[in-house]
Order: C-alpha cells, then sequence, then structure tokens
C-alpha cells in the first residue's frame, strides 16, 4: 500500500520540490547549471531507491539528504582536482620568514575607504568577481559562511571537514579577497 | 611567560577573521591584541578586515533576497527524463 502511494507520487515531485531543491543547491555551489544537475541526479537517484523510502520522514527530507550527499561528493571532487585554480600564498611556509607577511602582498593603506560606499552596486559586482576568482572549494566555505550565514558547526557537517580546517579555509579566501579588491577597488 | 602569547602574522590574521564571526576564543583574542602591539601590517589588516566584513554584510542580506527557481520547461523536461528512467 505504502508503495503504491509512493509511485503516484513521482509525477508530483517535480512539481513539489523541484524548486526547494534547486534553491538548496544553487547556494551553495553557485552555478545554476551544476545545481540543475544536482538536483535532476537527486530525483534519479530518489526513483532508484524508492523502494527504500520508509517514510519515516518527509518525502522533502528524504530527497534533501540525497542532495546533501551529492552535494559533498561534488565538493570532494573539486577537493582533489588539485592545482587546477592556483592558490596564492599570503605568507611564507618555511624559513626564518616562516608565517610572515609576503613582501608583495602585504596590506597596504587604502585611498577610498569610504563607508558610503558599501551600498555602491559597482563595489558588489566587483566584490562578486574577486570570490568567483578563489578557488571553489574556498568560495564554496566563504560563500556558505559569509554570504548565507550558516552556523560553523553546519558547513562542517554537511562538508566533512573540521572546525579548525574551516577557520584554515575562511582565512586563506578572505587574505585572498582582501588582496584582489585592494588591486581592484580600494587603491586604483 | 610572553612566549606562549607569541604568534606569526599568518596565525594572527586566521584569528583576526574567525574573530569577524565572532568565534575567536578569549585567549585567542589576547593573543591577536599582543600581537598588534608591535606588528603595524597586521594591525592594518585587522582594520581593513573590519570595513570589508560590512561589505560582505550588505552583499550577504542582498544576496538573500534573490530565490532561485526552475522555468516551467526545466521542469517539464526534468518530468519526462524521470518518467523516461522509470519506464
Amino acid at each position: 500500500m505504502k508503495e503504491e502511494i509512493h509511485i503516484i507520487n513521482f509525477d508530483k515531485w517535480i512539481d513539489n520540490y523541484s524548486d526547494y531543491l534547486f534553491n538548496y543547491a544553487a547556494v551553495r555551489v553557485n552555478d545554476s547549471d551544476l545545481a540543475k544537475d544536482l538536483v535532476q541526479d537527486t530525483f534519479f537517484a530518489g526513483l532508484k531507491s524508492a523502494k527504500n523510502f520508509q517514510g519515516k520522514s518527509t518525502e522533502r527530507t528524504w530527497l534533501v539528504s540525497i542532495l546533501k550527499r551529492k552535494i559533498i561528493d561534488h565538493y570532494r571532487k573539486i577537493n582533489s582536482k588539485k592545482g587546477q585554480a592556483e592558490v596564492r600564498m599570503n605568507f611564507y611556509n618555511d624559513g626564518e620568514n616562516e608565517g610572515n607577511w609576503i613582501e608583495e602582498r602585504v596590506p597596504q593603506s587604502w585611498d577610498n575607504q569610504s563607508e558610503k560606499d558599501i551600498e555602491n552596486k559597482e563595489l558588489r559586482s566587483q566584490l562578486d568577481i574577486c570570490i568567483n576568482k578563489l578557488p571553489e572549494k574556498y568560495a564554496m566555505v566563504f560563500r556558505m559562511k559569509t554570504i548565507q550565514e550558516f552556523e560553523t558547526e553546519e558547513i562542517c557537517k554537511e562538508l566533512d571537514i573540521t572546525a579548525s580546517n574551516l577557520w584554515v579555509i575562511i582565512h586563506r579566501a578572505r587574505t585572498q579577497l582582501r588582496k584582489c579588491m585592494e588591486d581592484n577597488w580600494f587603491n586604483i | 611567560m610572553f612566549k606562549k602569547l607569541k604568534i606569526t602574522c599568518n596565525e594572527a590574521t586566521t584569528i583576526c577573521d574567525k574573530n569577524q564571526y565572532g568565534s575567536a576564543t578569549l585567549l585567542e583574542k589576547i593573543k591577536l591584541n599582543f600581537h598588534l602591539l608591535w606588528c603595524k601590517i597586521c594591525f592594518v589588516y585587522t582594520k581593513q578586515n573590519t570595513t570589508l566584513t560590512k561589505l560582505y554584510k550588505g552583499h550577504a542580506s542582498n544576496c538573500k533576497e534573490i530565490k532561485y527557481c526552475l522555468s516551467l520547461e526545466e521542469k517539464e523536461l526534468l518530468k519526462k527524463e524521470l518518467q523516461n528512467k522509470s519506464a
């Protein structure tokens, strides 16, 4: 009986859940084509394992949990693609200068650092350009923490990383972003 | 005693970034402030970081208003593919 109900619901899945799932994926991967693929994969996986769905949770929760796995898989994939996006070092990582600023990366004082600029549209689009220049893994964690304002534990759980891992990624993302914004906005 | 408080610029800015989200511990904050006493570069970094946090927050509230939706055509396409798979 139960199974029958779920078979009937297949067609309604897309009407009921696709926007929610798409939104869920899009804020995390920030690429709508990729988000669409992930949602599609989720539906396919859901279809395949519908027999195993025991109705203990709602369908939506169940589909979201599948989507979460898909996002983690994606994260793992970009994580293992080494050397795909160059990570700019900001600090010496060995020798007697270890942990010190690399000279050309030292923060300069900013010329046009006025507070009202923060409402500026051009500034926002420059910020987006800079975020997109980050390695994908850094951009993803930075967006989740800073733009979507997820809790640290939530991100760690979703991406299967430790908290100190997360802070190192945030740190690298922010120092790179700072440099990018300095070069392209504050000191030009 | 002071040796324990001594940290590198890399560590100082890591704490500074963490602190932007209110997540630095008391000991970390002490270490950071001790570092800032003598390191002008990280002092500048800290100041700029506050400005950037405001910028990110403004950006965040903007981005949150955007809702992502699939178009009707895309949904129909999905339905068809799902049907093909289930058949």
